[in-house]
């Protein structure tokens, strides 16, 4: 092979990377959803397929619409909007009416995302926003269908043609101060009412686990946020009810599972230092237990990571690590 | 559990490409010496065209901080021009056409013993045969033994080898282990230290084998994590003493003093053969290199001559690399000579290209979790690109090391260490203007 002058190229060091990419990130967020969505529709049936597709090209539609209309540089291809979209699908019921998964794409997508610069910018969570922002329809925000009842995939069900089939959540028990109705390896399976994606815990740590072994993320968010919950929930049972039982089922009920892998550890709403992603997670896990026991809705999962969002400066600020050599070491056997 | 610093990454090695290939003697037709080749002053030339130089023969000198450079083949000075340097510039250089005989300088005699040597003799005969740190920074060894007198307890060897790609130093472990041994005693007969670790990446059995057959009783031999940059000073002196280097310092300020293996090598050569440091190990290696290989070549090798005795291109090359591909120098031609810190050629070919652009960050924190010196490159790159002086100095800017962890691992592919390199600059700058204005 003969060389020709002038063909090389010239850049900074390194000139090797690692074969991760944003897009690599997304598609595996993607993937490790997957084993939720699947346990949604054995449990709800093919109407959650069919939210979660809708909520995916609704959220990728309106990115695309966005930044042509705007003239900015295509960002599809990054995947965000679709995990945004999935996210979005997860965090809703599934009787959902389909228009309002729409009317939530476009807030999450262009609202809370594109207009404060698109990926890497926004300063929530685009799903948990919208899905704050839909609680403006509670109506359709909180109609919970018992485990097993699967929705028609093309009608908008009514609260009326659903009587008879809506549940309590366990949420719902538990913020009334009582254990809930199911027991713990029901709520583990996903046997209960729910939003599509929060339901199957055993699905959502499958998933979870795929992530930390790809190192999309690290136990840090996660097992703070958690472990908070769980040290709460033993601490301080309601109604008298056994402190095991008690906090087993905070764990496994709501969205804390979800939230906790797939919200709270979301990239650009978290802090990027260890002690500040730690004292995120813990902040919380404190906030989850203050909403579910003292606000008038009993989810608190939602608000809690949403709130902690807005304080991911501060976080960050307090995790910087210290100096190298600032301060000398100890351990230096020849000193 | 084999010892580590903070931080860090574990790029590919693709040191298969190499280990397996001896060190090879190899002649040039032709040599460049530059007049440059280490941290301080430039030397002077010494030698005129036409004159007839021997192999050891001094050709380039100068005074303050600087090291003496060497003709590393015998024949005819046939030019003192500019020449295409590793670090992009033009540098002066001896040009010296090779008649192939490799007459030595009638000053080099080998030296029975050195017991009748003190410390400064010792550096003297370093400082003569013009070694440097054989890493890469090519700091002259002779200012860093006398600045380390008295103040240094631990000296260690660095064998971690960490860039990819690169097998130099383990083929010279390999092959010469007692060079490096030797120059280590010559090392700990200066310095005096009351420790004494050779460090190496636990991915070099044969070479850990080999320096542990010629080891003295006194010396430790340490498997290091293989996690790049385990060979970088800071670095090494944390795995292996868990001291870390202050700010701004050098390694002495907290009792240690790092030697490169292949510098090891060189002070034996100095010491006990008489022999000016006029050639090294060289790995010449990549996917676009037809037979990737180990040669010890003279000092001021054309990168050209040494590709094509590596067989020349298997494809076309996209990156020329002084070094290996995480700290490495590219270049834009092959006439650039090796010079005392060049301890590989790695051609990469179009496939080592990564594919995507840069994109936004993302804020997920690889660079933060893998800056081996605890800084924050997410926020850095910020500043960087705002040229918020102020920022920087508060985010210590200055103290990275360039190793380019962070950019090795961003997945938006952002050019990180060039965006601090920009920003070191301008910091620079700006304090070289304030020292103007207040000297005006």
């Amino acid at each position: 092979m003969k060389f020709v002058p002038g063909t090389l190229t010239i850049s900074s060091s390194p000139h090797a990377h690692s074969p991760n990419s944003t897009r690599r990130i997304m598609f595996d967020v993607c993937l490790a959803l997957l084993p939720a969505l699947i346990a949604a529709i054995w449990y709800f049936g093919w109407r959650c397929l069919t939210v979660t597709m809708l909520s995916v090209a609704a959220c990728v539609f309106f990115e695309w619409a966005y930044r042509r209309i705007m003239k900015k540089e295509n960002a599809c291809a990054d995947l965000s909007a679709v995990v945004t979209g999935i996210l979005l699908a997860f965090v809703c019921p599934p009787t959902i009416p389909y228009w309002v998964v729409i009317l939530g794409a476009l807030f999450a997508v262009v609202l809370v995302k594109q207009l404060f610069g698109g990926i890497g910018q926004n300063i929530v969570n685009p799903a948990l926003a919208a899905r704050a922002f839909l609680f403006s329809w509670p109506l359709f925000m909180n109609t919970w269908i018992r485990s097993g009842v699967h929705p028609a995939v093309f009608s908008n069900p009514s609260s009326a043609a659903l009587d008879g089939l809506t549940a309590a959540t366990p949420l719902a028990s538990m913020s009334a101060g009582k254990l809930p109705a199911e027991d713990a390896l029901d709520l583990f399976l996903g046997q209960t009412g729910g939003c599509i994606g929060e339901v199957c815990t055993a699905a959502l740590l499958l998933g979870g686990i795929y992530l930390l072994l790809r190192r999309v993320i690290t136990l840090r968010i996660p097992l703070s946020y958690l472990g908070t919950v769980a040290v709460l929930a033993f601490a301080f049972p309601l109604g008298g009810a056994n402190r095991l039982d008690w906090m087993l089922c905070q764990l496994l009920s709501g969205g804390l599972v979800l939230g906790a892998f797939f919200m709270a550890t979301d990239y650009t709403t978290s802090p990027v230092t260890h002690v500040g992603q730690i004292a995120y997670g813990v902040g919380c896990g404190v906030l989850t237990l203050l909403f579910r026991y003292f606000g008038s809705y009993p989810e608190g999962v939602t608000y809690a990571i949403l709130i902690m969002n807005c304080c991911v400066g501060f976080f960050d600020k307090m995790g910087i690590p210290k100096r190298f050599g600032a301060v000398r070491q100890k351990g230096g056997e020849a000193a | 559990m084999p010892r580590s610093f903070f931080g860090g990454v574990h790029p590919k090695g693709c040191k298969e490409l190499s280990r397996e290939a001896p060190l090879t003697v190899f002649s040039p037709k032709f040599v460049s010496i530059a007049m440059s080749q280490h941290i301080g002053a430039p030397c002077k030339p010494l030698v005129a065209v036409g004159q007839h130089v021997t192999v050891g023969q001094k050709v380039g000198d100068g005074a303050g901080l600087c090291s003496p450079v060497h003709a590393s083949v015998s024949g005819t000075v046939v030019a003192v021009e500019e020449k295409p340097h590793p670090g992009g510039t033009n540098v002066l250089s001896v040009v010296i056409e090779n008649d192939g005989r490799d007459d030595l300088c009638p000053d080099i005699h080998p030296r029975d013993s050195i017991g009748d040597l003190d410390a400064q003799a010792l550096i003297d005969i370093i400082h003569a045969a013009g070694i440097t740190g054989m890493g890469g920074a090519g700091f002259p060894t002779h200012v860093k033994l006398s600045s380390g007198l008295g103040k240094v307890d631990t000296v260690i060897v660095n064998g971690a080898e960490c860039e990819p790609y690169i097998t130099a130093d383990d083929r010279l472990m390999r092959e010469t282990p007692e060079r490096v041994m030797g120059g280590l005693r010559v090392i700990c007969k200066i310095l005096q230290p009351t420790r004494t670790a050779i460090g190496m990446e636990a991915n070099k059995p044969e070479a850990f084998a080999a320096m542990k057959s010629v080891l003295d009783e006194n010396v430790e031999l340490l498997a290091l994590r293989v996690r790049y940059p385990q060979g970088a000073e800071k670095q090494l002196i944390q795995s292996v003493t868990g001291r870390c280097v202050p700010p701004g310092g050098l390694p002495a300020a907290v009792g240690c003093a790092v030697f490169n293996a292949a510098t090891c090598a060189a002070i034996y050569d100095a010491v006990y053969l008489g022999m000016p440091l006029v050639r090294r190990a060289v790995t010449v290696t990549g996917s676009a290199v037809l037979h990737p290989s180990n040669f010890l070549a003279p000092i001021g090798t054309p990168f050209s001559e040494l590709i094509e005795a590596a067989g020349g291109f298997a494809s076309a090359p996209y990156k020329i690399l002084c070094g290996g591909p995480m700290m490495g120098l590219a270049q834009y031609t092959l006439e650039t000579m090796t010079i005392k810190g060049c301890n590989a050629v790695t051609c990469l070919s179009e496939k080592d290209r990564r594919r995507e652009s840069a994109q936004h960050c993302i804020r997920c924190g690889k660079c933060v979790e893998n800056c081996p010196m605890h800084l924050m490159p997410v926020f850095m790159h910020k500043a960087s690109a705002a040229g918020n002086l102020e920022r920087l100095k508060e985010l210590n800017v200055m103290d990275c090391i360039e190793c380019g962890c962070c950019a090795y691992g961003c997945p938006a592919g952002i050019p990180l260490v060039q965006s601090f390199r920009t920003a070191k600059r301008l910091l620079r700058d700006a304090a070289a203007r304030e020292k103007e204005a207040a000297n005006k």
